[in-house]
């Protein structure tokens, strides 16, 4: 070993900080995420004509309820990046008013998502009813379950923000949190244009 | 209240498996009594399951490998003995029993022998590697391991609660169907893998992250070992490929348990699409787990012929090849369904492509040899060995790849015989080689060298006698995973497979011995230097085993192969550094009790015991909440502790005589 | 390890020269002759490129032995852009050469490629069941389970589908399989040259009956084979969709049966599923059931 001087951890270019570090595994999960979402939109795509001569998106989808959807989503991950820039500047206003404007609006977002599917259930087109249905039901409630999982943690990241204070470990961990609420909205975008927008038209 | 569990559930009326199960049963109570009595307990608490310490969590992921290689073993034993004797008779295992051994086999060895032992010795040398101190997300990794740790434990309670898969390690739709497979098999398969699967790819998060972002000053990408080269890419491959897993299982899952439509014969549902994704990432797979190994070949040939590894940049050019030509040729997989000529034709040529990386690392381990002075350690063994068993393996596969050549020998045991050839030519030689290679860097003493060479013998004789008459069983037309035949020209073959069966059994009999001798004789095995092999890798450089903290002082690395560079640069005039206090991350217990939780939320969905998968999935949330609720992740460790180490080792150092004289 | 590449040698060589019984290296058609030429071809290809490795790896690893004195020593040696050049050129060149062969193989034995005669070629519908095979001749009306009897001689158009879970169609000395699914068929073209008969295979694991869902292929000469026609047309019992739902229950070791006045559009219900696909096993698991008689 020939340096004599110590060299402390995240000060040389190839070893990183511990934010960067965090954000960048982060990163490489959403990636992986991604992926995942990409598989259903592959199997959404080849089964998107097996209807079993059931109905089809056309003949389901109510574009008006998922364009109110759509824009809570996109209004809470406004509010998101809110609340980001409220725990960086540690303004505790700022911060849960912003965080709870988040929660309701996903919160908006999955109660208007789980009465479509149970209007369509109601109405026999529920999973079980075809092919389509089914990577239909898979892609969009894979989403869903997503976005419960964002709310979930998003209370416990409030709880943790009240119990414990601007730590910087807790920051990074509202890093990640607004990292999986925007990567949320970029997938919808795509489950909107490509399930619902080309569904309606076809 | 139980779901669908019942007292029915435990096969009172199969003696084999009651046996069996006695057995596991017995040992596991053994092993425990045996820890508790000693007092062990506490010790293996505090310093192994619940650490995060990435070198700990390596070798418990080769702990784990092993011990499934045994259950994986015995279940090829009872295949081989099922094959030769039922001839024109049914053999001494009804189909509904032999078809999941078959299923548990592949499931075994793919997920819960090959992927640990590959992680773990990735986990265990790669950080030393790099010099650095940690993993990226020490914590995270051992959250993996154990939900590694989940499924293997899921697949083996099958064993004597329930029932296995039948339908073979890729359990291809609508066989594995609720509706002809209605048992609980199917779900335990699933599940285990899922729950594995989520570990596989923290583990893969983690290491990318580590290669690319934890390294040691001046260790810039061109100048990484190639086992760093070929962990990166194969982590990058989990990355890529197992959530394609995760989403055709969440699939398969959907159509079992609620009724869905994505892989049934009615409403739509596509069985193609189910071959399709599983291949995506099923080739993927394969290089996940030869990448690896190829790069512990280029490490152990390097050090044992003490010349650098020959070509290096082209082997790292080689290995990103692989790394991205491994989605692209899935479909050779199923040439056989009927796709059109053209399709057929170019995933056969993107499948031969493969070869010419492949090709040109073979050449340049031959050039690293070539004007070297070629120790013949158990690792090199291990590794010449799996040159020539590679080459031929690689070139049966390259022929399967020619789509009119797979239509006659697809599903055959001359594909079986193939993948074998690489899988346990290329994977497992590889992995035996780097566990008999870092083993000293781990425990601080050496593997017994004549047992070690004694288990390569057998090993390699073996599989020539186990899987070479397979290439011919299937040219003479016998496909896989038939229970009995009535053909009399196949018997004799495989009754001279079921001997190299034994012979490999003796080679892991002597495997196990030679764990066992050289832990009684390890004393006299002592390495106190921490370079027994003359390495030229950082690794090396410091204890064995190596502090909680790899290195007093991070290492400076000024140019390729930094040990040897360093060494080179005359150890008598290196001065003491100055130490400083050096954080660590503490334990946790979350992995292990996350892992506990895991296990009964799958349990429980498995035999649909529905309030019980809320219980578990409440605890495992709870479980993470305390971990974020945690005040202090670190722990710091002194000064003068990290001197009073570092000092200890720098002694034995300079004591022991340097090999250099004979390198230059 | 001296041993080894003596023994794959020997076990090539053996695969080369002896016809095996009932094996693809002894095809008794034109595709099976097709596929093994490709084959042996592409071995031989590989193997000319391969056995130089074995030996160079062998040679190499015992003339550098640490102990060999007289071999060279050059411990610095870790590059050469000539040798980079070879090691990648040599490997291109072989899989250019087994490109084209792929190339042009995939398209001469696509399955789905008539074979060019001057017969027309027998339309023969295939049906896996669990676990047995139907074959239906649809222009004869007649149909065959668990033996496939056909005309030497005569270029053969199968197309195939599952009646419930995957298999693959295989007659070794005939050639090129083929998956069996459900709600689809696939295409395959094979010709048997002469009288004899074959061992046909699944070649997809399907289940516990699987071991047992073989059957043979009897190639006649063509006025048998006409005579057998006849003769099928005349005995046996109706196909009638009863029946074929009795056939599509799980059961192995189905002996030969023949039928007659099959429904032509048959193979089309199967596929559109207008008859339901064979039902699964009826219990959750073979040995629970025992368990419950005793």
């Amino acid at each position: 070993m020939n340096s004599v001087q110590a060299i402390p951890v995240g000060t040389h270019p190839f070893h990183a900080s511990k934010r960067i570090l965090v954000g960048y595994g982060f990163w490489i999960f959403l990636i992986s995420d991604i992926i995942l979402f990409a598989a259903f939109f592959a199997t959404y795509a080849v089964l998107t004509d097996r209807t079993a001569d059931g109905p089809s998106g056309k003949d389901l989808f109510d574009i008006g309820n998922v364009a109110i959807e759509t824009a809570c989503l996109l209004t809470s991950s406004l509010f998101c990046g809110f609340a980001g820039i409220g725990a960086q500047a540690r303004n505790g206003r700022w911060f849960f008013g912003a965080m709870t404007v988040t929660f309701l609006l996903g919160a908006a977002f999955l109660f208007l998502e789980l009465r479509e599917f149970a209007g369509l259930i109601a109405d026999g087109a529920g999973p079980t009813r075809s092919a389509f249905l089914s990577a239909f039901f898979a892609l969009i409630g894979c989403h869903g379950l997503h976005v419960t999982a964002g709310l979930l943690w998003l209370l416990t990241m409030m709880a943790q923000v009240l119990a414990k204070g601007y730590r910087p470990d807790i920051l990074r961990r509202m890093l990640c949190f607004s990292l999986f609420w925007h990567t949320l909205d970029i997938i919808w975008v795509a489950l909107f244009s490509l399930v619902y927008l080309v569904g309606v038209t076809q | 209240m139980w779901g669908k569990l019942s007292w029915a559930a435990i096969p009172f009326d199969q003696p084999i498996v009651m046996a069996a199960s006695a057995c596991v049963a017995l040992a596991i109570t053994g092993v425990l009594g045996w820890l508790w009595l000693k007092g062990h307990l506490p010790y293996l608490w505090k310093e192994w399951l619940t650490s995060v310490d990435h070198k700990r969590i390596g070798v418990m992921y080769i702990v784990l490998a092993l011990v499934m290689l045994l259950r994986g073993f015995i279940d090829a034993l009872m295949m081989r003995a099922q094959q030769a004797m039922a001839f024109a008779s049914s053999g001494y295992l009804p189909p509904e029993h032999y078809d999941q051994i078959f299923s548990a086999h592949g499931t075994m060895m793919i997920f819960f022998v090959a992927m640990p032992f590959m992680i773990g010795l990735m986990n265990f040398a790669v950080p030393l590697q790099l010099g650095s101190r940690d993993v990226a997300f020490p914590t995270m990794n051992s959250v993996g391991f154990w939900l590694t740790a989940t499924g293997a434990l899921l697949v083996n309670i099958s064993l004597f609660v329930g029932e296995f898969a039948r339908t073979g390690w890729l359990p291809y739709p609508p066989l594995s169907e609720l509706a002809y497979s209605p048992g609980v098999g199917v779900d335990y398969y699933l599940w285990a893998l899922q729950i594995s699967g989520v570990g596989t790819l923290l583990s893969g998060i983690n290491l990318v992250t580590t290669v690319l972002k934890v390294r040691a000053p001046g260790m810039s990408y061109l100048r990484m070992p190639m086992f760093c080269w070929t962990t990166l890419a194969s982590n990058l491959l989990i990355v890529a490929a197992f959530p394609i897993l995760t989403a055709t299982f969440a699939m398969l899952l959907l159509d079992r348990y609620l009724g869905f439509h994505f892989f049934t014969n009615e409403a739509g549902g596509n069985v193609m699409m189910f071959v399709n994704l599983i291949w995506a990432w099923g080739h993927p797979e394969v290089y996940i787990l030869i990448l690896p190994a190829f790069g512990i070949f280029s490490e152990v040939l390097s050090t044992f012929s003490r010349k650098p590894l020959f070509g290096y940049r082209s082997m790292v050019a080689a290995t990103m090849a692989i790394c991205v030509l491994a989605f692209m040729v899935w479909l050779h997989h199923f040439f056989t369904m009927g796709a059109g000529a053209d399709v057929n034709a170019i995933f056969g040529i993107a499948t031969m492509v493969i070869a010419v990386p492949t090709g040109v690392k073979i050449f340049n381990w031959l050039f690293t040899m070539y004007g070297g002075r070629i120790v013949f350690s158990a690792p090199t063994l291990w590794s010449i060995s799996f040159i020539v068993t590679f080459v031929i393996g690689g070139m049966t596969g390259v022929l399967l790849a020619v789509p009119p050549v797979d239509f006659v020998l697809h599903n055959s045991l001359f594909l079986v015989a193939h993948f074998h050839n690489v899988i346990i030519g290329g994977v497992l030689f590889g992995a035996f080689a780097g566990y008999t290679y870092w083993f000293p860097k781990a425990f601080g003493f050496r593997l017994h060298e004549g047992l070690g060479k004694a288990a390569f013998w057998f090993w390699t004789v073996g599989f020539y006698v186990a899987f070479m008459p397979l290439y011919w069983l299937g040219l003479m037309g016998m496909t896989r995973r038939l229970q009995h035949y009535d053909v009399p020209e196949w018997r004799p073959w495989l009754i001279v497979v079921a001997c190299g069966a034994v012979l490999i059994l003796i080679g892991i009999v002597l495997q196990v011995t030679q764990l066992v001798v050289s832990i009684r004789r390890r004393e006299s095995l002592r390495d106190a230097t921490g370079d027994p092999w003359n390495g030229r890798t950082l690794e090396w450089s410091t204890a064995s085993p190596p502090p909680s903290f790899n290195y007093a002082v991070l290492p400076n690395v000024e140019g390729d192969e930094a040990y040897w560079g360093m060494k080179r640069r005359a150890r008598e005039a290196d001065p003491e550094p100055q130490y400083t206090d050096i954080e660590m991350p503490r334990n946790s217990s979350t992995g292990f009790i996350c892992a506990f939780f895991s296990t009964v939320m799958g349990f429980a969905l498995i035999w649909h015991i529905w309030w019980l998968v809320g219980v578990a999935f409440v605890g495992a949330y709870a479980v993470f909440v305390m971990l974020a609720w945690r005040d202090r992740h670190e722990d710091v460790i002194p000064a003068e502790l990290v001197a009073r180490l570092d000092r200890a080792n720098r002694a034995a150092r300079r004591a022991a005589p340097t090999e250099l004289q004979v390198v230059s | 390890m001296h041993r080894r590449a003596p023994f794959a040698l020997a076990v090539a060589a053996i695969a080369m020269s002896v016809a095996a019984h009932a094996s693809v290296l002894d095809p008794r058609g034109p595709i099976g002759h097709a596929d093994k030429t490709i084959l042996i071809d592409s071995l031989a290809i590989m193997l000319a490129i391969v056995v130089p490795t074995i030996v160079a790896t062998l040679g190499i690893a015992w003339w550098f032995r640490a102990s060999n004195r007289r071999a060279r020593h050059l411990p610095e040696w870790a590059f050469s852009g000539q040798i980079e050049l070879v090691v990648w050129a040599i490997p291109l060149m072989v899989i250019i050469l087994l490109g084209g062969v792929t190339w042009i193989g995939s398209h001469q034995l696509d399955p789905a490629k008539p074979l060019s005669s001057p017969v027309p070629a027998l339309e023969i519908q295939v049906v896996s069941l669990d676990w047995k095979w139907l074959f239906i001749y649809p222009r004869q009306r007649i149909a065959r389970v668990n033996q496939l009897v056909v005309p030497a001689g005569v270029p053969l158009h199968f197309s195939l589908t599952s009646a419930s879970v995957m298999n693959a169609f295989f007659v070794p000395q005939l050639g090129s399989m083929i998956y069996t699914m459900n709600g689809m068929a696939t295409t395959l073209h094979l010709q048997a040259d002469h009288p004899g008969t074959f061992r046909g295979i699944s070649a997809h694991y399907s289940g516990d009956g699987f071991s047992d869902m073989h059957f043979d292929v009897r190639a006649l000469p063509p006025s048998e084979f006409a005579a057998w026609i006849e003769t099928t047309r005349g005995e046996g019992q109706a196909l009638t969709a009863a029946r074929y739902k009795e056939l599509a229950k799980q059961s192995v070791n189905v002996p030969v049966t023949s039928y007659k006045d099959v429904d032509p559009e048959l193979f089309d219900s199967i596929i559109t599923l207008a008859l339901p696909p064979g039902p699964g096993p009826a219990t959750q698991r073979a040995g629970l059931q025992k368990a419950a008689e005793h």
